[in-house]
């Protein structure tokens, strides 16, 4: 896999596979509901062609967020077939897999020990992989209270544009040495790189969850230290769940009010199966200081996050809205509802789209992968 | 000093934000880490923006290396001189610009110590988690450079996870907002790269960070232990019982006397380990997982568990532990402090052979441990008055980080690679990796002028390694508490 022919010449006393071993000890296989189909010197191989050739490839994983970002290009490099847990000791709170493992395949191995993923990643179809959920880089409910699917990556390895394999980060929490590449993979599309292998940080799952609902016109009460791990306006209706052990759940529910309501309404709107979302007209996906003003944009809306993320139904001009938010001090994405070719993903600032065109020519010097994809001139 | 750059640099700056002499110079020749010592051939103290990017602008022109620098706490020697080089201090952006209790954040300049924004909001309920041990003197800037833990770091995270956004001046004097005010922000997680980036991709001119509600209610459990590996092991199960501390400290038998000797904090003095475990949240979740925890203790075999019983003796259990490396310092004249990382599962492991190679070096070591996160810090005891002590600190402490590497850790939790790990680095990073770093380094400061030489060693420094030593030394600021 890894090249060892500069080992000699520069007198490393590690070689690429020898350091950073996974632990293995708890891992039984038993448990692993795939095998690995997709060695890394298969992929290896492609992405020499693709330089050779100056074919650009267009990463696939599960393909359950084609529609997400600007259209691909080039030939597809399925990369769903390089999967399989690699390593989990849930007492370290630490799993690691590989970038083809289906999402679903991880979060029952996390359920079946009372772990899950912290940011609660939306999966849209069941085919989504672990490699897919970082490279769109999209958190889901609990996001505000359990942080976002960078916070909990500690470490990846991935092939960069010349072919190599890099491991950055590692298995750890505490990791500073070297520049944090693996958070920068999370949400760059694809385009700096091929994930090979990710390493997340996992969390104990709440002993107690609930779900209240808030009909129209009844206020829910606002207090700082209520577990609440999710929320969502819609139709006038506002949903809380909270999240503890089942006396401080109880408790909170006796101080709240509200009626108990069904689990499912956070995985719908994180798939986005809800009814709201059942649309042909553009999706707004907008990110805004959670405390901001009301948009007061035509359209309907959907709000999470305790505000901090807002959907939007609008056939609204992008610039007109695009206005409006970037006075809130947030950003708007065209999420659904458009041809892949116009302004998805907010405009940056001459400087800083510069600086991230120097980024992606320092890991992908060809513009080999998904070019296009995030920004045109990426 | 070329006379056409000095001529550029005083026109950039007022009289007195512009220290030439060679007394002026002498506080900023070394940081936290003050084995290494240089001389700048100035330090500049812009107030304003304006000033700082007309500094960049100079440097840039006559290609001059600039090494910015906070409060100088630094442990790897990151804010360490070049002797052709200029020092931009950030000490005289020290304000807090802004502090909105809507949305939980507070606008400040780099130059604002750490604790200083916790002090800031306290009367909002609120706080700013990480709390690297200096936090009364380290400032928020340097934090973002190092990407600066504490010990609230399996719970509430490192810097890089308590940040909004900052603006950043690059070498050409350009002024990037990195980072929104939202949870997220278009394009590439600049923000992410930058934090811990130790002063060579830009220089940090503002920072938004995150403030969290402080919660309702804290508590802290010490337990001791007969052997190191029961502790250890403990540590699994109280994780693996589903709970998560905000701190769980371990410390092995010669701090736990070092620190008791020193802050009188009622340690078992006989135990082999202790474990200090705080659990924090509301109120009536955190007296449910009190008895929950003491419960996995004494199944793990602990040999007494005492919770505290009020806030003065919670204070008191954690004074010793944040009083741990100068008590050691009270038991040997010097002491060199390593900062690896490991999955936990090896700690035994890892400091069983910690204890072999404390044999086999004939120097003595203290173990003081983030057991939550794995991040280790054995305090290695010696005498830099016998030559000869140094040079067997410096190979333990080398052979130390190897083997945290070899177990899947890391040379660095959070102190950073600086000047005093580069050869450190060399065991982590293949030369594809190194090559990587340096192609990411060039995206941001083509010219390599941005602290040069720190942080990433270079492929000939690599392939020299072996005929090169790390340098100890003992901390500077012997007052700050450590851990």
């Amino acid at each position: 896999m890894k090249t060892e022919g500069n080992a000699d010449v520069f007198g490393y006393r590690h070689s690429g596979e020898s350091r950073n071993p996974v632990p293995s000890t708890t891992w039984t296989p038993a448990f692993a509901g795939v095998t690995n189909t997709l060695e890394v010197t298969e992929l290896i191989e492609r992405i020499k062609q693709a330089i050779t050739n100056r074919t650009p490839l267009c990463i696939r994983g599960g393909g359950s967020k084609t529609f997400y970002g600007r259209a691909g290009v080039g030939e597809t490099l399925n990369v769903s077939g390089h999967r399989g847990i690699i390593a989990y000791e849930p007492t370290e709170l630490v799993i690691t897999a590989r970038a083809g493992t289906p999402l679903a395949e991880i979060e029952a191995v996390l359920a079946a020990n009372q772990q899950m993923l912290p940011f609660e990643p939306p999966h849209f179809t069941e085919t989504s992989t672990l490699g897919g959920m970082v490279a769109a880089g999209l958190s889901g409910p609990r996001r505000p209270w359990g942080g976002s699917v960078r916070d909990a990556v500690l470490g990846v390895k991935l092939l960069n544009g010349r072919g190599e394999v890099l491991r950055l980060g590692g298995q750890v929490m505490k990791n500073v040495a070297g520049y944090d590449v693996s958070r920068l993979m999370v949400g760059a599309l694809g385009t700096l790189g091929v994930l090979l292998e990710v390493s997340l940080k996992v969390l104990p799952r709440p002993a107690s969850e609930r779900t209240l609902l808030f009909q129209p016109g009844e206020a829910a009460i606002r207090a700082a230290q209520l577990p609440i791990s999710a929320s969502l306006e819609v139709d006038g209706k506002r949903y809380l769940r909270l999240s503890a052990s089942a006396r401080c759940v109880e408790q909170a529910i006796a101080q709240m009010g509200g009626d108990q309501t069904d689990a499912s309404i956070w995985a719908a709107v994180r798939d986005q199966t809800h009814p709201f979302f059942a649309t042909d007209l553009p999706l707004w996906r907008i990110s805004l200081p959670a405390a901001a003003p009301a948009l007061n944009l035509p359209g309907s809306e959907l709000i999470e996050w305790n505000g901090a993320l807002r959907w939007l139904i609008s056939d609204l001009p992008g610039k007109t809205l695009r206005q409006r938010v970037v006075t809130l001090g947030g950003h708007a994405t065209l999420f659904k509802g458009h041809d892949g070719g116009g302004k998805v993903f907010q405009p940056l600032p001459p400087a800083m789209l510069a600086l991230h065109q120097r980024v992606k020519l320092a890991l992908d010097p060809q513009r080999i992968f998904n070019p296009g994809r995030l920004y045109p001139e990426l | 000093m070329n006379p056409t750059f000095l001529a550029a640099l005083r026109a950039a700056l007022p009289a007195n934000s512009l220290l030439l002499e060679a007394e002026a110079l002498r506080p900023y020749e070394c940081d936290g880490l003050s084995a290494y010592k240089q001389i700048p051939l100035a330090v500049c103290l812009p107030e304003t923006l304006e000033q700082a990017q007309a500094i960049l602008r100079v440097c840039r022109e006559h290609q001059v290396p600039v090494v910015a620098r906070g409060a100088g706490t630094g442990l790897s020697g990151g804010a360490l001189p070049l002797a052709d080089g200029v020092i931009l201090s950030l000490a005289r952006f020290n304000k807090i610009l802004r502090i909105d209790a809507d949305n939980r954040l507070a606008v400040v300049q780099p130059g604002v110590r750490n604790l200083a924004i916790s002090e800031a909001v306290a009367h909002l309920g609120l706080y700013y988690a990480p709390d690297p041990s200096s936090q009364i003197a380290c400032s928020i800037g340097g934090n973002v450079a190092e990407n600066s833990g504490g010990v609230h770091c399996l719970k509430y995270g490192l810097t890089v996870h308590n940040l909004l956004a900052l603006k950043v001046l690059t070498i050409d004097g350009e002024l990037l907002d990195i980072g929104l005010q939202a949870f997220d922000s278009p394009g590439y997680d600049l923000l992410a790269l930058m934090t811990g980036s130790e002063g060579l991709l830009g220089i940090v001119v503002e920072v938004t960070v995150k403030l969290l509600v402080k919660p309702e209610r804290a508590q802290v459990v010490l337990a001791a232990f007969a052997s190191v590996e029961t502790a250890g092991a403990a540590v699994a199960k109280i994780i693996g019982a589903g709970l998560l501390p905000a701190g769980l400290e371990m410390m092995d038998n010669l701090s736990i006397r070092a620190a008791e000797d020193f802050v009188h904090a009622g340690y078992p003095v006989d135990a082999a380990a202790i474990l200090l475990c705080e659990l924090d949240g509301a109120n009536a979740e955190v007296s449910e997982q009190i008895l929950a925890l003491r419960a996995v203790l004494l199944d793990a075999g602990a040999t007494e568990v005492r919770t505290a019983e009020d806030d003065a003796q919670r204070l008191k259990f954690w004074a010793g532990r944040k009083g741990a490396f100068p008590a050691v310092g009270r038991i040997s004249p010097d002491y060199y402090c390593m900062d690896g990382t490991i999955p936990r599962q090896h700690l035994a492991r890892v400091l069983g052979r910690i204890g072999e190679l404390s044999t086999q070096y004939g120097l003595r070591v203290a173990n003081v441990f983030h057991a939550g996160d794995g991040n280790l810090h054995p305090l290695i005891l010696f005498d830099a008055n016998q030559p000869d002590e140094l040079h067997r600190a410096e190979a333990f402490g080398t052979d130390i980080l190897k083997l945290c590497v070899e177990v899947g850790g890391t040379v660095t939790g959070e102190h950073g690679i600086g000047v005093e790990k580069l050869d450190a680095a060399c065991s982590q990073f293949t030369p594809e990796e190194l090559i990587q770093f340096h192609a990411i380094k060039a995206a941001f400061d083509p010219d390599g002028l941005l602290n040069p030489g720190k942080a990433v060693p270079t492929l000939h420094r690599c392939a020299e390694m072996g005929r090169m030593h790390v340098h100890g030394g003992a901390l500077p600021f012997p007052d700050l508490p450590r851990f």
